[in-house]
């Protein structure tokens, strides 16, 4: 298989996965209701009980936000995947003499490039409450980048799933399961140093932490180098891992 | 060169033996129906000769190249149908179908043409540019059909295309298939419905446990498995035990009353010698007949012999 027609491949299949967003566009507005109403749960309802030293905790909210969505966002992939499993679409791409990686770099592309509309749709929104970047335009660029390649990476997990499960709902609940701990057990919406001894030695290491504090500090100020650092190692162990192991299932995939 | 070769081949999901060492052979451009009941091994067939599935063991060939160590060649000459229709609900027909043509890498101009003239060849244009959901089930598997034919297929797979299909639909489907054999396509089709591999069909495999269990035509499989059968309607019901008592010793078996037309029935082997003898008889015996006919088996009787149980699914096909 050629690298042109590999591209090819991905192109097609990404433009296909797009097409359903860009006819129904509702479907992004509705996958974004959920992280909203979570900004507005902890901007709002439990914000006023949390006190975080030197900063608005909608400022300090924020960053976290937008990790979340992309990361709820990118457990999509294993839902369509499972979706295209059900209704016999796999079958047919794996007959075709298309690249084999392609379906799933495709959809990782296409729930990339609806991850950008989702992200800007939060700013948007956060904006609206009194959010504000306050490191420049390129670190603020840069957050909403690694945010972005933060849910690629993710999206990779979320395909080897929903290969495993086969099932729409099962990879809904499947996505969500792990994830949820993840985001909580994290400095997504409250500092790590609150949270008992023992859950800090877990929400210290958390690919979600590491990532949210550089989002965080490229937004709003601080030391930016070693959260970023870690955040990069911890989106190309995922990816080294994941892409692997996800073509290997849709290889075998029945 | 066979279209189709298949050597000793087995196939376990886990512990369940789907393909039982089986042996086959397709001839090219004919249409060949793989004919069998639920669980019989049809589909695990039909994804091993399209790439889908490994085989566990044996040797699987399609125009030559094998299943497993050709596949990408391979792919890109045959054409798969599934038995649930694939098509992207959100995309219309027109653009189902370009996206497979670019899949087969087709340079895009021609994609969309190709994709025009099966629209037309399947009675879709109408709804070319309608997302797929809104299609009914019918038109789902034409489009379907269609988007298996976007490469011109040497060897087509479809795995029982008519399911769902209302008679109307059906018999339009058959002449597609048809005209596509008369083209010099290779189809393999499998079917639960002995009437499709019978009006369809220029061979006729049998599977059942993963085994080819009998192969031949359609009139082959009849002659050698079924018995022809003499049928008679008389005049007078009152008279129908005494005719069955008169014609009695006359076939391979006992005639049988129906209870629900009052047809007599003869089981009887080859010669129509037997008609004479019948008619002189109830003759005799003072029976007018109304109505009287011999009739070749029927593939339902060949199945039943072979596999001991009715055909699977009865409906009015
Ligand atoms: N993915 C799978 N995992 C385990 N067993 C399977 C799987 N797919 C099929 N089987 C089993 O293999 C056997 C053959 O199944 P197959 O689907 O090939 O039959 P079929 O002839 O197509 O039946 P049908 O007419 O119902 O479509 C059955 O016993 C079935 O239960
Ligand atoms: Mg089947």
């Amino acid at each position: 298989m050629s690298l042109k027609w590999t591209i090819s491949d991905i192109f097609a299949m990404s433009d296909r996965n797009l097409i359903r967003y860009l006819r129904l566009p509702q479907l992004i507005v509705f996958s974004s209701i959920q992280p909203v109403m979570f900004l507005l749960l902890f901007a709002y309802v439990f914000g006023g009980a949390i006190k975080i030293p030197g900063v608005d905790y909608i400022d300090y909210l924020i960053p976290g936000i937008i990790v979340q969505t992309v990361i709820f966002g990118s457990m999509q992939t294993g839902v369509g995947l499972a979706d295209d499993l059900m209704h016999g679409m796999i079958d047919r791409f794996r007959s075709l003499p298309m690249s084999r990686s392609a379906v799933l770099a495709g959809r990782t592309l296409a729930d990339g490039i609806r991850n950008i509309f989702v992200i800007i749709l939060m700013v948007i929104v956060g904006y609206l409450i009194g959010f504000q970047f306050q490191n420049g335009l390129g670190n603020a660029v840069g957050a909403l980048l690694l945010a972005l390649i933060l849910g690629f990476a993710f999206s990779w997990i979320a395909a080897t799933i929903g290969l495993m499960v086969k099932n729409t709902e099962t990879a809904q609940v499947a996505g969500f399961i792990w994830v949820f701990p993840l985001i909580f057990a994290s400095s997504l919406f409250v500092p790590v140093e609150t949270m008992p001894n023992w859950l800090q030695a877990f929400a210290h290491v958390s690919p979600i932490t590491v990532s949210v504090n550089a989002v965080r500090a490229m937004s709003l100020g601080g030391e930016i180098g070693e959260p970023l650092l870690k955040s990069l190692a911890w989106i190309a162990a995922i990816l080294v891992v994941f892409i692997p192991l996800a073509v290997s299932r849709y290889r075998r995939s029945v | 060169m066979p279209a189709i070769e298949v050597k000793n081949l087995t196939k376990y999901y886990k512990t369940v033996k789907a393909i039982d060492g089986m042996d086959l052979e397709v001839p090219a451009g004919i249409i060949f129906g793989l004919l069998g009941p639920n669980g019989a091994g049809k589909t695990t067939l039909v994804r091993i000769l399209t790439t889908l599935l490994k085989p566990t063991a044996g040797e699987a060939k399609v125009l030559g190249l094998d299943v497993a160590a050709d596949a990408q060649a391979l792919r890109s000459m045959i054409g798969l149908a599934g038995q649930y229709a694939a098509v992207d609900e959100h995309l219309t027909g027109r653009e189902n179908l370009e996206l497979v043509g670019k899949l087969y890498h087709l340079p895009n101009n021609d994609a969309k043409q190709r994709a025009v003239e099966l629209l037309e060849q399947f009675d879709l244009m109408d709804a070319a540019d309608r997302p797929a959901k809104t299609y009914s089930g019918g038109m789902r598997r034409r489009l379907d059909l269609a988007a298996s034919l976007v490469a011109k297929p040497k060897v087509l797979f479809l795995d029982e295309p008519t399911t769902g299909l209302d008679p109307k639909s059906r018999i339009d489907l058959w002449k597609m298939i048809r005209q596509l054999v008369s083209k010099g396509t290779t189809v393999l089709l499998t079917t639960q419905h002995l009437e499709e591999a019978d009006q369809l069909a220029n061979q006729i495999a049998i599977i059942n446990h993963g085994k080819i269990i009998d192969q031949g035509t359609p009139n082959e499989l009849k002659s050698k498995f079924g018995t022809d059968i003499l049928e008679l309607d008389i005049v007078n019901p009152d008279q129908r035990q005494a005719a069955a008592t008169a014609i009695a010793g006359l076939g391979i078996s006992e005639p049988q009353v129906d209870p629900i037309n009052g047809y007599i029935r003869l089981p009887i082997r080859g010669s129509t010698a037997i008609l004479t003898e019948v008619i002189r008889r109830l003759d005799l015996a003072g029976i007018e007949v109304k109505d009287i006919l011999q009739r070749r088996p029927t593939l339902d009787d060949v199945f039943l012999k072979l596999t001991g149980k009715h055909e699977p699914e009865v409906d009015n096909l």
